[in-house]
C-alpha cells in the first residue's frame, strides 16, 4: 500500500495503481476520454492532466501511477488550466452540433464541456470535415465528431481480438478507419458504440429517431445465449424496444454485450408478430379472443385424452422460455397425466437421461475456467456460440493459459491455439477415447481398440494437470454425446481436472431444473412415469403437440420428423409470439405469448446463475405473458395448483432454486463400452446454423441479417472432398436426406474434414432430416448456374 | 558537400575517395580495432561502459542524454532477447550530419553498434535509416554485407563466444519516428506514433523487450573512445561537453556543411570555418541545434560557444547541432510560417494538444503572413503554445512550440509590423 494525497485527503492506494483508478475509487471525478477501464492505457487525449507536486509539468492521471508521499491536485489552477487547454483544442475542430448529433445527451463530450469548456471560441479557421466510413450494417459512423481517442481501435484489437480499425494519416487529419474495402465485422461490434465518448460511431438501427432522455431504461438478461447478459432495455412512450445497452455486471458480461444480444430486439416487433389468439377453423385462420382461444385449446387436449390417452401427448418448448413458463407447462401437463416433455429439441442421443446425477452445468463458474493453465473446447464454434466467453477466453490465453479445440470446423477464435483438431464428429469420442487411454484407464471401457495418435499425444501433454473440459452445441447435437460425455468424464478424473457443458440457449438449466424433461420433475427428483424425450416423440407421432416458443421446424433436431410429425397430428397447440407459414399449416391455434422483453420469468445461465427479471415493457397487443396463458389454461382444463397472482407465486414454488448449487452436478454413472474406430464411410451432414438464427427473434433481426455472420454458406464442402468428387463451385449438386432433396450453390472450403458435408440449418433447409445424420449429394450434368 | 573535420568520426575519411566508405579503406584507418580490442583482451560490459563514462560522450541526436549511462540502464544480465536500435532517422530540417556518417563512413557505426551489443547484452541490432535517403540505406546495406562477410557479423565474431546480428531498416520518411518510441512502433511494423512513458524502452522496448536506443553519431563515437580512453574524447571538448561533435551547418553561409569541431568551439570560428556570411550579408538569426531550437538572434550567438552549456544558457538547446544561419533579408514571419508548417505536418495526431494545437499555431501564422493578421494574434500564439508544450507524449509539441516562443519573443516587431502593415519588414523573394 501506498500513501498518497489527492486534492488534500491522505488516502492508501494500492501500489501500481494510477491516479485516476485512485481518483475513481475515491469518488473524485476528473474528465476523461481515451481511458476505459477494460482496455489498454493510451494516455493521449490528455484530457485527465493533473497538477503533481514537484513535477513540472501536469500529468495525465490516467498513466501515472502513484507513488508513496505523491501530492496529486485534480482540480487547482494548474491542473483545471490544464484540463480546460484540452478541452479547447477537442472542440476547435469538432461540430458544435449537438441539437442534430445523434449522441446528443449522453455524450461525454458534451457533458464535459460543460464544465470544461469556454462559452465562446478563439477558433476562427475553417473546422476540418472527414469523409464518413462504412463499418458494416450495425454501427454507423460520423466521423468529422470523432475525437480520435482510439477507444475503438483498442476494442477490436484488445477485447473483439483482431483490430479491424486504426488511426490512419497525421496530425489534425487523422482518421480512424478500418481497413481499405474491409468493414468491422466483428460478432461484439456494437460495443464499439458504448465506448465512442462521441457522436463518430452510433448504432445503425437506432439512429436519428429518438433522444436518449426520452426513452425509459429496464433492466433484463438477454435471452440469446446461455451467458446471460445483463442488459439495459430502452423502451419508448409508446412501450416498444428500440435500444439494448450493456449493464454492467463484472461475473457475467463486464461492461460488453455481443452484437446478438444488442441488435436482436429489431425482431420483436417482426411483421410475423401475433397479437390476437388465432383458431384454425375450416382451413382458414380467424382472430378470436383469448377465452375462446383458450376453451378450444382445454377441448383439444381433452379430446385428444379422451380419444387416445394422454400418452398421444407431446410437450415441447425453447429452452429460451422462462423458467416459470417451464415449470407451469410441465406441471399442467403432468397434472393431465401427459409425461413426453422435452426443451432439447437440437439433441439426437438421449441414452444418459436417468444416469446423470443433476443439471448439466460448466463444472463450476467462469473465474474458474479462465484461470484453469489448460483449456479443451469440445464441439463447439465458440466466437458464435458464447460470443462473450470466447473473448474471455482469448484474454486468459493471452496472459498465458492454452487452449485447444476439438471441433468439426476450423474456427478462427483469434487467439492462440495451442492444440486444434479438425475433425468429422463421429470421431469425437474416439480422440477423446485417445485423450483416456493416454492419461489412465475405466475398468468399463474397453479402450484396446483404440490407438493413440500424433495430435492426440500433443493434446494430452497440454491438458494433462488439471485442464478444463468444456463441452459446446455441437458436441451435444451429434448422435454420439452419451459417450462421449462419459468419456470427457473418465478424462476429467484421470488429468485432475473440471469438465463442464455450455448452454447454447438462454435457459437450458432453468428447464432441466424446471423439470421440463421426460425423465425427471423439478429440481432432479426422477419422473415416476417416464415420457417420450423429443426426438422419440417425433419419431413416434402423437397425436397432439403442445408447442412453447418454438418453431419446431427450425429448432428441431430433425426437422424432416418435425414436419411430418406435426403435419399428421391431429391437433397441434402453439404458443409463440411469432407465426410463420409452416406454423399456419400444421397449428390448430395459436396463442400469442410474450417474448422475454414483455414477461416477467428467470433464466438460469450456463454457471448456475439464477437471474430474475420483470418484463421491461407491456405486451403487445393482445399478447399475453406465456405463464398467465398456462395459469387460465390450467383453470379451465379444471387442473388444480394453479391460483398464482403474480409471478412471485410463481416463484414460491421454484424457491428451491436459491439453493441451486445442490442441483448442478455433472457426474453420471459410466455405463459399459467398447471403444472402436468410427466408420467414416458414408458422408455425414454437419447442420451449423448461423449465429444470428439461433431462435425466433434473433433471426428475425433485420440488421443482423446483413451481417457477414449471417451470411454463411448453405452448403459447403471441403476442397479435398470436393477432388474425390470431382465437383467445382459451379457444379450442379443436390444435397439429399431422408429422401428430401433441394439443389444449392455449393461453396468449397478448407475449414472442414473431408468426410462432412456442411449443409447450413435455414429456411431453404427445413424440411432436411438430422443436423448430423448421413446426407447424399447427388451431382448432375452441367453447371447449376 | 564539405565535411571539415578536427575530430573522431571523420578523422582520416577522404570523402572525395569514392571507395572511403569501404571496409578496406576502414581497417585502414585502423577500423574494427576497437572490437578487436575489446573480444581479445577481455574487457567487460562494466569497464566498456566506465569508459564511456569517463568519455564525457553525450547523445547527439538532440537530447544530449550520457551516452554511458543510458548502458548502464539496461538490465544486462537478464537473460532473454535485448535489441541494440540505432537511430538514424534524421528528419529535423537543419540536420544532415548522419546522413554523411551513414555515407562515408559507415564501418565506424556498425563497429560501434557491434560494441553496443556485446555491452549491453543484445544479439540483435536494427539502425533505422530515414526514408528520404534511400541511397544512404542501400550504401548502408552493402557496408553490412561486407562485415557479414568479413566475420565482423553473425555467429562467433573474431571466433570468439559472441553472436551479433545487425540489420537495416528505412521508414517512410516521417520525421516522429525520430522519437524512439516511435520508431520501435514503426520498427515492429506498426504505425509510428510515441508510446507512453514509462515504461522506458530499457525495459519495454523493441517487441516489448529491453532495448537501448543511441543516435548514429554517438555509436559512431564509441570505436574512438575504446580505442584511445574515455578521456582522450573528453580531452577534445570541454567539461560537461566532452569530445568533438559534428555541426551541420545550413543557411546563408558560404560553405553549408558538416564541421566535425570540438565542443567549446566558439560560434564566431564555426562560422569562419563555414566561409563566413553569404554576399557579405549582416547575420540575422541562428537556429543553433536544429528547428526545434529556439532561435537566437545573430549577435547573441557571435558571443556564444559551441557546447551544451553556453547555448542552453543564451537560451536554445545544441540539440542535434544543426546550426541554421539567416542573413537580415529573412523575413522571420515566413521563417516561422515555414517551420510551423513542418511540425503541424509531422504531428502524429494522437495527442490533442499537438494534434488540433500544430495546425491552429500555423493556420494563425499563415494567416498574419499573408497580411490577416489580427491585434491579438500573438497573444493567442503564446497562450496556444503554453497549452501545448509539456503536455503530450512526446516532445514534438515542444518543439513545434519553441520556435514560435523564440521567433516572436526575439523579433516580435516583425511580427507586429506584419499584422499592423499587412505586409513584410524586409524584402524578400517569397513575399
Amino acid at each position: 500500500m501506498i500513501e498518497l494525497e489527492l486534492d488534500g485527503k491522505i488516502i492508501n492506494a494500492a501500489s501500481g495503481s494510477t491516479i485516476l483508478e485512485v481518483a475513481i475509487k475515491e469518488g473524485k471525478y476528473i474528465p476523461h476520454f481515451c481511458y476505459h477501464k477494460k482496455l489498454s492505457i493510451a494516455a493521449n487525449c490528455r484530457m485527465c492532466l493533473v497538477e503533481v507536486e514537484k513535477s513540472p509539468k501536469p500529468l495525465p492521471a490516467c498513466a501515472t501511477p502513484v507513488t508513496q508521499g505523491m501530492k496529486v491536485h485534480t482540480c487547482s489552477k494548474i491542473a483545471v488550466e490544464a484540463q480546460k487547454g484540452v478541452m479547447e483544442f477537442l472542440l476547435i475542430n469538432h461540430p458544435l452540433d449537438c441539437p442534430i448529433c445523434d449522441q446528443g445527451g449522453e455524450c461525454q463530450l458534451q457533458d464535459i464541456a460543460v464544465g470544461y469548456g469556454s462559452s465562446a471560441s478563439r477558433y476562427t479557421e475553417e473546422k476540418r470535415a472527414v469523409t464518413n466510413k462504412d463499418l458494416g450494417p450495425l454501427v454507423t459512423t460520423e466521423m468529422t465528431r470523432c475525437i480520435h481517442c482510439s477507444r475503438c481501435v483498442r476494442f477490436t484489437d484488445e477485447i473483439a481480438g483482431y483490430q479491424e480499425l486504426g488511426m490512419g494519416y497525421r496530425n489534425n487529419h487523422v482518421e480512424i478507419m478500418p481497413f481499405i474495402g474491409k468493414t468491422v465485422d466483428s460478432e461484439l461490434s456494437g460495443n464499439i458504440i458504448d465506448i465512442c465518448p462521441v457522436g463518430a460511431l452510433t448504432s445503425k438501427p437506432f439512429r436519428n429517431q429518438y433522444r436518449s432522455w426520452e426513452l425509459s431504461r429496464r433492466k433484463s438478461v438477454s435471452a440469446h445465449d446461455g451467458l446471460g447478459s445483463n442488459l439495459a432495455v430502452q423502451v419508448d412512450k409508446y412501450h416498444r424496444v428500440v435500444r439494448v445497452l450493456p449493464l454492467e455486471n463484472e461475473e457475467l458480461n463486464e461492461c460488453w454485450i455481443s452484437d446478438r444480444d444488442r441488435f436482436s430486439y429489431e425482431g420483436l416487433y417482426h411483421e410475423d408478430r401475433i397479437t390476437s389468439p388465432m383458431i384454425k377453423q375450416d382451413n382458414k385462420w380467424v382472430n378470436v379472443d383469448w377465452e375462446t382461444a383458450i376453451a378450444y385449446a382445454a377441448k383439444s387436449i381433452n379430446g385428444v385424452k379422451t380419444d387416445h390417452g394422454a400418452d398421444a401427448i407431446g410437450v415441447l418448448a425453447g429452452a429460451n422460455s422462462t423458467t416459470e413458463e417451464l415449470y407451469l407447462l410441465q406441471k399442467l401437463m403432468r397434472k393431465l397425466g401427459v409425461y413426453s416433455i422435452d426443451y432439447r429439441l437440437n439433441q439426437a442421443d438421449f441414452t444418459l437421461d436417468g444416469k446423470q446425477h443433476g443439471a448439466s452445468y460448466l463444472g463450476g463458474k467462469q473465474t474458474d475456467l479462465l484461470k484453469s493453465k489448460s483449456i479443451l473446447v469440445i464441439g463447439s464454434i465458440l466466437r458464435e456460440e458464447q460470443p462473450l466467453l470466447a473473448a474471455k477466453i482469448r484474454k486468459a490465453v493471452k496472459s498465458g493459459a492454452q487452449l485447444n479445440l476439438i471441433n468439426v470446423i476450423n474456427e478462427d477464435v483469434l487467439c492462440h491455439v495451442t492444440n486444434q483438431i479438425v475433425c468429422d464428429p463421429r470421431e469425437f469420442a474416439y480422440i477423446v477415447a485417445q485423450l483416456v487411454k493416454a492419461t489412465g484407464t475405466h475398468s468399463d471401457i474397453d479402450l484396446s481398440n483404440v490407438s493413440l495418435s500424433e495430435s492426440a499425444t500433443s493434446l494430452v501433454n497440454s491438458i494433462k494437470d488439471g485442464g478444463y473440459i468444456v463441452l459446446g452445441e455441437i458436441a451435444k447435437m451429434q448422435p454420439n454425446y452419451a459417450e462421449l460425455l462419459m468419456l470427457v468424464d473418465v478424462l476429467a478424473k484421470n488429468i485432475g481436472g473440471k469438465f463442464g457443458v455450455l448452454s447454447g440457449k438462454a435457459n437450458e438449466i432453468g428447464a432441466d431444473l424446471a423439470g421440463f424433461v421426460p425423465h425427471k420433475t423439478e429440481f432432479n427428483h426422477k419422473a415416476k412415469n417416464f415420457g417420450m424425450n423429443a426426438r422419440q416423440m417425433l419419431e413416434n407421432g402423437k397425436k397432439a403437440y403442445v408447442l412453447l416458443n418454438t418453431e419446431l421446424e427450425c429448432d428441431a433436431y430433425n426437422s424432416n420428423l418435425a414436419l411430418n410429425a406435426l403435419t399428421l397430428a391431429n391437433t397441434v397447440i402453439v404458443m409463440s409470439p411469432y407465426v410463420n407459414e409452416q406454423m399456419r399449416s400444421y397449428a390448430d391455434v395459436i396463442l400469442p405469448i410474450t417474448p422475454f422483453t414483455e414477461t416477467a420469468g428467470s433464466f438460469i445461465n450456463f454457471e448456475g446463475t439464477w437471474q430474475k427479471f420483470n418484463g421491461v415493457t407491456k405486451p403487445l397487443g393482445d399478447s399475453k405473458p406465456a405463464w398467465k396463458v398456462l395459469r387460465v389454461l390450467a383453470n379451465t382444463l379444471s387442473v388444480d395448483g394453479f391460483e398464482q397472482n403474480s409471478i412471485e407465486d410463481v416463484r414460491k414454488e421454484l424457491i428451491a432454486l436459491n439453493d441451486i448449487a445442490g442441483y448442478l452436478n455433472n457426474s453420471m454413472d459410466i455405463s459399459k463400452m467398447v471403444i472402436k474406430k468410427p466408420d467414416l464411410s458414408n458422408l455425414i451432414r454437419i447442420g451449423l446454423q448461423s449465429m444470428y438464427n439461433v431462435d425466433s427473434i434473433t433471426r428475425r433481426a433485420k440488421s443482423l441479417q446483413e451481417t457477414k455472420q449471417a451470411k454463411i454458406p448453405t452448403l459447403m464442402i471441403s476442397s479435398g472432398l470436393a477432388d474425390s468428387l470431382k465437383i467445382n463451385a459451379l457444379s450442379n449438386i443436390q444435397a439429399k436426406q431422408l429422401g428430401f432433396g433441394r439443389k444449392f450453390d455449393i461453396a468449397i472450403s478448407d475449414t472442414l474434414p473431408n468426410t462432412v458435408v456442411m449443409l447450413a440449418v435455414n429456411n431453404d433447409t427445413c424440411g432436411f432430416g438430422g443436423r448430423f445424420e448421413v446426407i447424399e449429394l447427388n451431382t448432375y450434368l452441367g453447371n447449376y448456374k | 558537400m564539405a565535411i571539415y573535420t578536427s575530430g573522431v568520426i571523420f578523422a582520416g575519411v577522404d570523402t572525395a575517395d569514392k571507395d572511403c566508405w569501404k571496409l578496406e579503406s576502414y581497417i585502414k584507418r585502423g577500423g574494427y580495432s576497437a572490437l578487436d580490442k575489446i573480444l581479445n583482451s577481455g574487457m567487460t560490459q562494466e569497464q566498456i561502459i566506465a569508459e564511456l563514462k569517463s568519455s564525457g560522450l553525450r547523445g547527439r541526436g538532440g537530447a544530449g542524454f550520457p551516452t554511458g549511462l543510458k548502458w548502464s540502464f539496461m538490465p544486462r544480465a537478464l537473460d532473454g532477447q535485448k535489441y541494440i536500435v540505432c537511430n538514424s532517422d534524421e528528419g529535423e530540417p537543419g540536420t544532415f550530419k548522419d546522413k554523411d556518417i551513414l555515407e562515408f563512413n559507415p564501418h565506424s557505426l556498425i563497429e560501434g553498434m557491434i560494441i553496443a551489443g556485446f555491452t549491453i547484452g543484445a544479439s540483435v541490432g536494427y539502425n533505422y535509416i530515414h526514408g528520404e535517403i534511400f541511397e544512404v540505406y542501400e550504401r548502408f546495406e552493402e557496408a553490412l554485407a561486407e562485415a557479414k562477410k568479413a566475420g565482423y557479423l553473425g555467429k562467433n565474431i573474431l571466433n570468439k563466444n559472441f553472436d551479433f546480428d545487425l540489420f537495416a531498416h528505412h521508414g517512410y520518411g516521417a520525421y516522429i519516428c525520430g522519437e524512439e518510441t516511435a520508431l520501435l512502433e514503426s520498427l515492429e511494423g506498426k504505425k509510428g506514433q510515441p508510446r507512453f512513458k514509462p515504461p522506458f524502452p530499457a525495459s519495454f522496448g523493441l517487441y516489448g523487450k529491453p532495448t537501448t536506443i543511441n543516435n548514429t553519431e554517438s555509436l559512431a563515437a564509441v570505436p574512438f573512445i575504446i580505442n584511445d580512453g574515455g578521456q582522450a574524447f573528453q580531452d577534445k571538448g570541454i567539461i560537461n561537453s566532452g569530445g568533438t561533435k559534428l555541426f551541420s551547418v545550413s543557411g546563408h553561409v558560404n560553405r553549408p556543411g558538416n564541421y566535425e569541431v570540438p565542443l567549446g568551439m566558439p560560434f564566431a570560428k564555426l562560422l569562419e570555418l563555414a566561409g563566413g556570411m553569404r554576399d557579405g550579408k549582416k547575420i540575422k538569426a541562428v537556429i543553433p541545434g536544429g528547428s526545434s531550437a529556439p532561435v537566437l538572434p545573430g549577435d547573441v550567438m557571435m558571443q556564444c560557444d559551441m557546447d551544451y552549456d553556453s547555448i542552453a544558457k543564451a537560451g536554445s538547446m545544441l540539440g542535434s547541432g544543426a546550426v541554421i544561419i539567416m542573413n537580415e533579408d529573412v523575413c522571420m514571419v515566413k521563417a516561422l510560417e515555414r517551420l510551423a508548417y513542418f511540425y503541424h505536418e509531422e504531428s502524429c495526431g494522437q495527442c490533442t494538444p499537438c494534434r488540433e494545437g500544430t495546425g491552429w499555431l500555423y493556420e494563425i501564422i499563415h494567416r498574419i503572413e499573408h497580411g490577416e493578421g489580427r491585434l491579438g494574434d500573438l497573444e493567442l500564439l503564446d497562450n496556444i503554445g503554453n497549452q501545448m508544450a509539456g503536455r503530450t507524449i512526446c516532445a514534438l509539441a515542444d518543439a513545434a512550440v519553441f520556435p514560435v516562443r523564440s521567433f516572436t519573443k526575439h523579433f516580435r516587431h516583425e511580427f507586429e509590423y506584419h499584422i499592423e502593415h499587412k505586409k513584410c519588414l524586409v524584402n524578400h523573394k517569397w513575399c
